[in-house]
């Protein structure tokens, strides 16, 4: 997805006179639109209390899920909570549909165009070879590859999620009216529901928070975490060192400028590490939870 | 005399109370006598013709010996009178005599006696030609009356209940034809304690017949003069019951037995007549002699120690107020200075509640007591003594709401009984008080729910393994159902009851789901979901897949307002699937659904309750479906993990790197 849509701190940046490369001191390449660090933030928050709240049931035998479903107020309060996350990530997930076929009015004009478009999300053949070249360069066979905006573990996440989205989100849905759905579907299918739901669910929450936390967060660069998503903002040379092909790219094109902006103050820094630990916090705790209930409870 | 006179000698012969009297008759006699001599008319002459043992005479048709044996006559107290001093007729009369002789009139001599028998039931009944009537000889005889103090005369004591008795026994015509108040006279009198001591140990002083009723004035009882109408009885009975009133102190207040027999009790009101037998005897012990002593605080046994004390007002109000002390210590005798000092034995409980005496024996306290376990209880450790309540007093330790805690004396945990009990229930007065039944009766003060003696009985106590127990398995629903008699019967009919299933497998009774004594309210959240786990004791594969289903796993989580086993299976009504009167069988099952799920369907009744994924064969989809998730699971995880693992060396060189680039710039 190509991050074109221009917010206000673009248009600061509009202000700034011209200046070219190398960068403009005091100045941070903003890598995502406001609307989409909102809805990650609102799916961070829908996805912890998703996680949290139906792990307790999925892990029901063991004793942590009894004592995590009594602070949620009981099982009963749980469900709700589940189900109001769960219409936020389903708002999440519209929005970003909606989101999607604005831009693609407003820059593209047809879907085939964004499709095979330069920051496009769907794999490439630049995605194949960039793969092929990170496995060579994993094992000291080749240079590091020439990630562009779009790294292909980053497009895998999201179609992860947007799969996720649509799998947890229609077996959600069908367990939550059952009554509504067996009028035209089988009885049994609550029960196929039930472990689609389940598993993908486990699946998501086991790749969210060990695979996704390591690639953004936790890899030695980054360590211990990447506040981008939250701000918006990097460091151009870290731009440059991260994303070469797109540093090349605006470079060439003398773009760059345009989405530098002025970094956020110290305090917003800080209350977007502060939720950074929280959510890193939760996400570990619960993984640690799964493999406990997976290998020494499992029934 | 001349011979071929009939000679009948008609006597009457008084009682020897009338010894005066009748010493004066025989002088009069023997006076008369001398004169007759001289006419020639001696015994001799009676007995020239008499002492034919084949002498007979006529009358009325009849023919009667007339023969007279002389020796006996000689040898009867009327041995020395002569012939004509009884038969006066004859008199002068030449002999042989006319057959046709007057009857002899007793009275001539015996003037006191014929004017009581005259007045008496007997006279008057003669006197009215009643042909049952009995008159002088009929008790004494004629020719050789014998004084009552020989013992083979037929007013010797022995004899007097055989000879009433010849009239007055059931079947004879007087007892028959007659209207005889009591009945079985003589078999009653001859088992009562009068009888046994006259005809068993041949005590003469013993009272006979006469003792009470006279042997002359007999009168029905009903008659103000009769020695046993209601005002004369006390003083019939107190000629040889000297100051018994000492004894009835209570009932008669020493001299109002005499002085207000009307409104008093008199002795046969409970002594019945005829059948005063010995239980009697103690009962009347005076409790105020007893109490004498006893009333005392500092009274106290010579040989242990123990306090003797009685509590005269808690006697009086406890449920034996009105049961003697000698009634149950009934060992005493009223003759000793101190009655009690005959006590050998403790009271026995058992001499008036006789049946419960039975049951308790064959309990597992009666036992143990049998055994003289020191630790067994007997009566008094639940009734107490002398202030024995009734278990409608609410101070009555055996009151429902008290009852709990007297078991609670041996059976509290640490106690002497909680202490030998070898079996699974523990702390079971704890939990019973915790219980719906124990908080029922301890907390709302319903004195109708169940306590201990509701399900173990209170004197029928059993272990739970005999099979007479009231809380032995197989008697477990019976005994529920005396309270929940609805419930028992569902549960008769449900598959779990041995009357519609036969197996050999052990089938689940009430206190299965229930447990015995930590028994809850059915609709409170600890009850509902203990529930799933008692199934599940028998049913394991069936709970183990429920709780394989959102239904289950909710219900771990402490959630009840769940299905659980009880809410679709019925909870005492269970019947098999395919019995078409079960929740669950085809024709229900959508219903059941309904009460939670109000607009489920027949295809929303095809969600499986009881699936699990680990079973291909019944639930392939599931199977399929789960091992398609974990694949997808796994090889994602393979391949993120892989990726990540090769990637953090990289990572790590590229953060040394950076490091020592920075640290170079900034130097």
């Amino acid at each position: 997805m190509k991050e074109a849509k221009k917010d206000k701190e673009e248009k600061k940046a509009e202000d700034v006179p011209v200046i070219v490369e190398p960068v403009v001191e005091g100045k941070q390449y903003l890598r995502f639109s406001r609307l989409n660090r909102v809805l990650h933030v609102v799916m961070i928050v829908s996805f912890m209390s998703l996680a949290l709240t139906g792990m307790t049931l999925k892990f029901s035998y063991t004793e942590w899920a009894v004592i995590l479903s009594h602070l949620f107020g009981g099982f009963e309060t749980a469900g709700y909570i589940h189900r109001v996350a769960a219409t936020f990530m389903i708002v999440t997930f519209i929005t970003h549909l909606v989101d999607l076929t604005r831009r693609k009015r407003r820059d593209y004009k047809s879907w085939r165009a964004m499709i095979f478009g330069k920051d496009t999300m769907m794999f490439t053949r630049k995605d194949l070879s960039d793969f092929w070249g990170s496995m060579k360069w994993f094992i000291g066979r080749g240079p590091r590859p020439q990630y562009g905006r779009w790294t292909y573990w980053e497009k895998f996440d999201y179609f992860a999620v947007f799969w996720g989205m649509l799998v947890i989100g229609s077996t959600g849905l069908m367990l939550w009216f059952p009554e509504f759905f067996t009028l035209f579907l089988p009885g049994w299918l609550i029960n196929v529901a039930t472990i689609i739901h389940s598993d993908e669910a486990l699946l998501a929450v086991g790749f969210i928070f060990t695979v996704h936390f390591f690639n953004t967060h936790l890899r030695p660069e980054k360590f211990p975490m990447d506040i981008v998503i939250f701000s918006g903002r990097m460091d151009v040379d870290e731009l440059h060192d991260d994303k070469p092909a797109e540093y090349e790219d605006l470079a060439k094109s003398g773009r760059l400028e345009e989405h530098l902006v002025d970094p956020y103050p110290p305090i917003v820094i800080r209350v977007i590490r502060i939720f950074g630990w929280t959510a890193l916090s939760v996400g570990f705790s619960i993984v640690i939870w799964i493999i406990y209930a997976m290998v020494f409870a499992y029934r | 005399m001349e011979t071929g006179t009939r000679t009948i000698f008609v006597c009457m012969v008084g009682p020897a109370v009338y010894r005066v009297t009748r010493l004066l008759v025989v002088a009069s006699a023997a006076l008369s006598a001398a004169t007759t001599i001289a006419r020639a008319q001696d015994n001799g002459d009676c007995f020239a013709c008499h002492s034919d043992n084949t002498l007979t005479g006529a009358r009325g048709g009849k023919t009667f010996s007339a023969f007279v044996d002389q020796k006996k006559f000689e040898e009867s107290i009327h041995g020395s009178l002569t012939c004509i001093s009884c038969h006066t007729d004859l008199e002068g009369k030449e002999l042989p005599h006319d057959e046709n002789l007057k009857p002899v009139d007793c009275g001539m001599c015996h003037d006191d006696e014929k004017a009581q028998y005259s007045k008496s039931l007997h006279g008057k009944a003669l006197v009215r030609g009643d042909p049952l009537a009995p008159s002088c000889r009929d008790c004494h005889g004629t020719h050789y009356i014998l004084p009552k103090t020989n013992p083979l005369s037929t007013i010797a004591p022995l004899q007097i209940p055989g000879l009433c008795g010849k009239c007055h026994r059931e079947g004879a015509p007087v007892q028959r034809q007659r209207s005889i108040p009591q009945d079985s006279i003589l078999q009653n009198y001859s088992e009562s304690i009068h009888g046994q001591g006259l005809l068993l140990k041949g005590l003469i002083v013993a009272p006979s017949c006469i003792s009470c009723h006279t042997a002359h004035s007999i009168l029905p009882h009903t008659d103000p003069a009769s020695s046993i109408s209601r005002n004369n009885i006390a003083s019939t009975c107190t000629k040889c019951h000297a100051e018994i009133e000492l004894v009835h102190r209570k009932i008669i207040r020493g001299e109002l037995w005499e002085k207000q027999a009307h409104v008093l009790p008199a002795c046969v009101d409970c002594h019945q007549p005829h059948k005063i037998r010995k239980v009697y005897y103690t009962q009347g012990m005076a409790d105020k002699d007893c109490l004498g002593c006893h009333g005392r605080k500092n009274i106290r046994s010579s040989k242990d120690g123990r306090s003797l004390a009685v509590n005269a007002n808690e006697l009086a109000h406890s449920m034996h107020a009105n049961v003697a002390c000698s009634q149950c210590h009934s060992e005493v005798k009223a003759s000793h200075v101190r009655p009690c000092d005959a006590i050998t034995k403790p009271v026995d409980c058992t001499a008036c509640h006789a049946e419960i005496g039975a049951t308790f024996q064959k309990s597992i306290h009666g036992v143990l007591d049998a055994k003289n376990d020191p630790n067994a209880p007997t009566c008094k450790e639940c009734h107490g003594t002398h202030g024995v309540l009734g278990k409608s007093n609410p101070k009555s330790m055996t009151f429902p709401t008290n009852v709990p805690s007297l078991c609670a004396r041996c059976h509290r945990e640490g106690e002497k009984a909680a202490v030998r009990y070898v079996g699974t229930e523990h702390q079971i007065i704890k939990h019973y008080t915790q219980s719906i039944h124990g908080k029922g009766l301890m907390q709302s003060g319903l004195t109708v729910t169940a306590m201990c003696t509701s399900c173990h009985t209170a004197h029928n106590v059993r272990p739970s393994a005999d099979t007479l127990s009231s809380v032995n398995r197989a008697k477990v629903p019976a005994t529920c159902g005396q309270c929940h008699h609805g419930i028992e019967g569902q549960f008769e009919a449900s598959v779990h009851s041995p009357l519609v299933t036969r197996t050999d497998k052990e089938l689940p009774v009430c206190t299965d789901c229930h447990s015995a004594h930590t028994i809850r309210r059915t609709d409170q959240a600890g009850f509902k979901l203990e529930i799933m786990e008692q199934c599940g004791r028998c049913h394991e594969a069936i709970a183990r897949t429920y709780f394989d289903t959102y239904h289950g796993k909710v219900s771990r989580l402490g959630y009840t307002k769940t299905a659980k086993c009880y809410d679709c299976h019925g909870a005492h009504d269970i019947l098999p699937v395919t019995d078409p009167r079960s929740h669950v069988s085809f024709q229900n099952v959508v219903k059941t659904c309904q009460n939670c799920h109000p607009g489920a369907t027949r295809r929303f009744a095809g969600y499986l309750t009881h699936a699990t994924h680990h079973d291909p064969e019944k639930y392939p989809y599931l199977f399929w479906t789960f091992w398609g998730m974990t694949s997808l699971l796994i090889g994602t995880f393979i391949l993120g993990g892989v990726h990540t693992l090769l990637w953090l060396p990289r990572a790590l060189q590229r953060r040394r790197h950076k490091r020592t680039h920075s640290s170079k710039a900034k130097s």
